[in-house]
């Protein structure tokens, strides 16, 4: 093995083995899938039993026979497995409700049709789902009460009810665009690669000063050149945070997949997404809502060009951590303490900040001039250009992709130099508060 | 035979020259001591030779050949300012280190436990080195410096920080490693250690050498007919034997009744001279010449030099 893999080596698997890694790396994982399948459950799984009691005080008698006579929702709210209506004209009082057999009392007030408002009691919160699903039935006969107040026909009222669809057409080939969506993923991509800059940009920063201040540095550059030693560190770290990245993408994939199996057969079987589409226009908006939430499923599945998203993902990602890296390295490597980078650190973290707000800006507004420029200068390009390649790129524009490649290939070689000559001075200069100046310096000197 | 020549060395940082044109010799074999006060220009000169820095002009040759890359592997370098990375196991470390230096896993890991077995410490292998104490992580500093069998053995102060058995264990190594071979080069303050262990030295000061040769013929360049007389007999009497050619210099209270004084003597005057102008009046018991120790010499040159300037 040659020295820098030798270095490669020992900065690899120091990290890897350390207790906060192992940590990290099967913890977020969990928290991440945790979380998804959580949101999931709150929202899908209630499967408690609602037994309502509807306190109806509109006009009328709930044993009148003729319909006429009777209340306005009596026996007009569907029932289903999980939510059953029971009616009442007269209202319990809450200690009455509290040692009742009903899990909710609605009480509708008598003038509802020109004050629409439904008090709901309750011993334990009903789940989101139970209460728009109450809140939709009561809606709907309310609604009724209206059109025959009005006396407007149902149907023609359905027909003047409108639910407008937009879909974009890109002009230049005439398909439908999810561009809009696309871009929502690039940015999920942008705020990954700007998280894993950061962090492991910060850890290169770290290695480089715990070298320095436990003077290890000068025995190990009588055997190594300072250049290979902060290569071999960079590059180490980088392999550790590719190694995260694919354990966090198996586990959280596998947990994902196990976890959305359970809650939602239907996400994961594109067969069943199609029937369902086309099935739950006519169905109820429980159904609509699975829908939209089965698009953004066949979005993410199939929108997407995902083999060459991936590919630019690692060529952004490893492009933008190498020229950052050895930016940080170089910060490291020029001062005594870690107070003292604050001065260093803002010149770099500010381009990193920047990118990420613009990178939010190309959501809204993709094809801005800001958004060019910043997604093919280096410094903002492993950020904003992510949410560019998600929404796709045409034959016209596919040149400032690879503009964006090619500087960002110059860039990090310009930075792995610069950070080379500071680096190397920075590593045994001790006790001396660094300027700018000084750095400036450094660039200059002569090995 | 030459370990390493450096011939018209010199180096400059931004204003400051750290190396003035320096030409040193360390003959192989020798222990050879790099003295010279703090800021003298040492460090520079042993980071050359390492190849962590480059001189701006002039060259060191190392077994009589330019200095390259692969020598890294022929030297061992102990710096003055030293560490160990504290989270990485002891055993580890040292492997880690010896193998940057070109030793294969396998043998680095056997004389590894060659040297932990003559230091007695085998049972530091697995402890990190945060758990050391200094002066243990010294002694495993040394350990990493020679693990790799250099020919050449560069130690920057290795005396400093060590309590007085583990300095005496240190210098016997030192020692012993000469006689298996190796060349040391070793900067240090400590003049005692110079005189014990150095069998030729080079002062530097103010970035150039001020001197340099083998340790007796240094020590005797210095040489000012100073001699120690021991005699029995009244001090008074002795004073009246002296002339202006042989100057009373000191004297003290001896062992076993006798006296101690020292004599400089001047101009044409001899050993025999003084010995016929004191033997009427004291009974001689011996007479050695005062060759200056190490110390003093140090201090004599870097005054002088920085009174010139």
């Amino acid at each position: 093995m040659n020295k820098t893999g030798l270095i490669i080596n020992r900065e690899y698997f120091t990290r890897v083995r350390k207790k906060s890694f192992i940590v990290m790396t099967i913890l977020g994982p969990v928290l991440i899938a945790g979380l998804m399948g959580l949101g999931i459950y709150l929202g899908m799984s209630d499967q408690s039993v609602y037994n309502v009691l509807v306190v109806d005080l509109t006009p009328g008698v709930i044993d009148s026979e003729t319909s006429k006579g009777k209340p306005m929702f009596f026996n007009r709210l569907k029932n289903t497995d999980q939510v059953t209506f029971s009616y009442t004209n007269r209202g319990l009082s809450n200690a009455e409700f509290d040692s009742s057999a009903y899990s909710l009392m609605v009480v509708a007030r008598p003038d509802i049709l020109t004050v629409p408002e439904i008090e709901m009691v309750f011993r334990k919160l009903p789940s989101l789902k139970a209460r728009s699903y109450i809140k939709a039935q009561f809606e709907k006969v309310i609604e009724g009460e209206k059109l025959k107040l009005h006396s407007i026909d149902k149907r023609t009222y359905d027909s003047i009810r409108t639910d407008l669809d937009v879909i974009s057409v890109d002009a230049s080939d005439g398909t439908t665009s999810f561009k809009q969506e696309q871009a929502v993923v690039g940015f999920a991509f942008a705020v990954l690669i700007y998280f894993f800059i950061f962090l492991y940009g910060v850890q290169v920063m770290r290695g480089v000063m715990e070298e320095k201040s436990n003077r290890i540095v000068e025995v190990i550059i009588s055997s190594v050149r300072p250049f290979q030693l902060m290569m071999g560190k960079i590059i180490g770290v980088a392999l550790v945070g590719l190694t995260q990245f694919l354990v966090w993408v198996i586990l959280t994939g596998t947990l994902f997949a196990l976890v959305s199996q359970a809650l939602l057969p239907e996400l994961t079987d594109p067969a069943a997404v199609q029937t369902t589409e086309s099935v739950a226009k006519e169905v109820n908006e429980d159904a609509m809502n699975q829908a939209m939430m089965n698009e953004v499923a066949e979005l993410i599945l199939f929108r997407i060009n995902w083999p060459v998203m991936l590919a630019m993902f690692l060529f952004f990602f490893l492009g933008g951590y190498l020229l950052y890296a050895s930016l940080f390295a170089a910060v490291g490597a020029a001062v005594d303490n870690e107070t003292d980078t604050q001065q260093f650190m803002l010149p770099i973290t500010i381009p990193l900040i920047f990118a990420f707000v613009v990178a939010e800006f190309a959501l809204a507004n993709p094809d801005g001039a800001a958004v060019f420029w910043f997604s093919v200068v280096p410094l903002t390009s492993p950020v904003v250009m992510m949410v560019r390649v998600a929404m796709g790129f045409d034959a016209g524009t596919v040149w400032e992709l690879f503009l964006a490649m090619a500087l960002l290939v110059a860039g990090f070689l310009g930075a792995v130099w610069l950070a080379a000559k500071i680096y190397r001075t920075g590593i045994l200069m001790y006790g001396k508060k660094v300027t700018y100046k000084e750095l400036y310096k450094w660039l200059r000197f002569k090995t | 035979m030459h370990m390493l020549r450096a011939e018209n060395i010199t180096k400059t940082y931004a204003e400051h020259t750290a190396l003035n044109d320096v030409s040193i010799s360390v003959p192989k074999g020798s222990v050879f001591g790099l003295l010279g006060p703090n800021g003298a220009g040492k460090t520079s000169l042993i980071r050359i030779i390492n190849q962590i820095t480059g001189p701006d002009s002039g060259r060191i040759l190392f077994n009589d050949e330019p200095l390259k890359p692969e020598h890294v592997h022929s030297i061992g370098y102990l710096p003055e300012e030293r560490g160990l990375y504290k989270k990485m196991k002891v055993g580890e470390q040292c492997i880690y280190l010896a193998r940057l230096k070109g030793m294969s896993d396998a043998e680095a890991r056997k004389r590894l436990w060659e040297w932990f077995e003559r230091f007695n410490i085998s049972g530091w292998w697995d402890k990190k080195v945060e758990e050391l104490s200094k002066g243990m992580a010294q002694k495993v500093q040394f350990v990493t410096t020679v693990l790799h069998r250099p020919e050449f053995i560069i130690l920057d102060e290795p005396f400093s920080g060590f309590d007085p058995i583990n300095a005496g264990i240190i210098r016997k190594e030192i020692l012993r490693l000469r006689d298996e071979g190796a060349t040391v080069m070793l900067s240090t303050h400590n003049m005692t250690s110079v005189e014990e262990v150095c069998s030729h030295i080079a002062l530097i000061h103010h970035a150039s050498v001020m001197l340099e040769g083998r340790v007796p013929e240094v020590r005797s360049r210095f040489k000012e007919s100073v001699f120690e007389v021991q005699f029995a007999g009244e001090m008074l009497a002795f004073t009246n034997a002296l002339w202006t050619g042989a100057e009373l210099a000191g004297h003290a209270e001896g062992d076993l009744g006798l006296r101690k004084a020292t004599v400089k003597l001047r101009g044409n005057t001899t050993v025999n001279d003084l010995l016929a102008a004191l033997i009427p009046h004291v009974s001689v018991r011996s007479v050695t010449e005062v060759i200056p120790r190490m110390d003093d010499i140090f201090i004599r040159v870097v005054e002088q030099k920085t009174a010139a300037v």
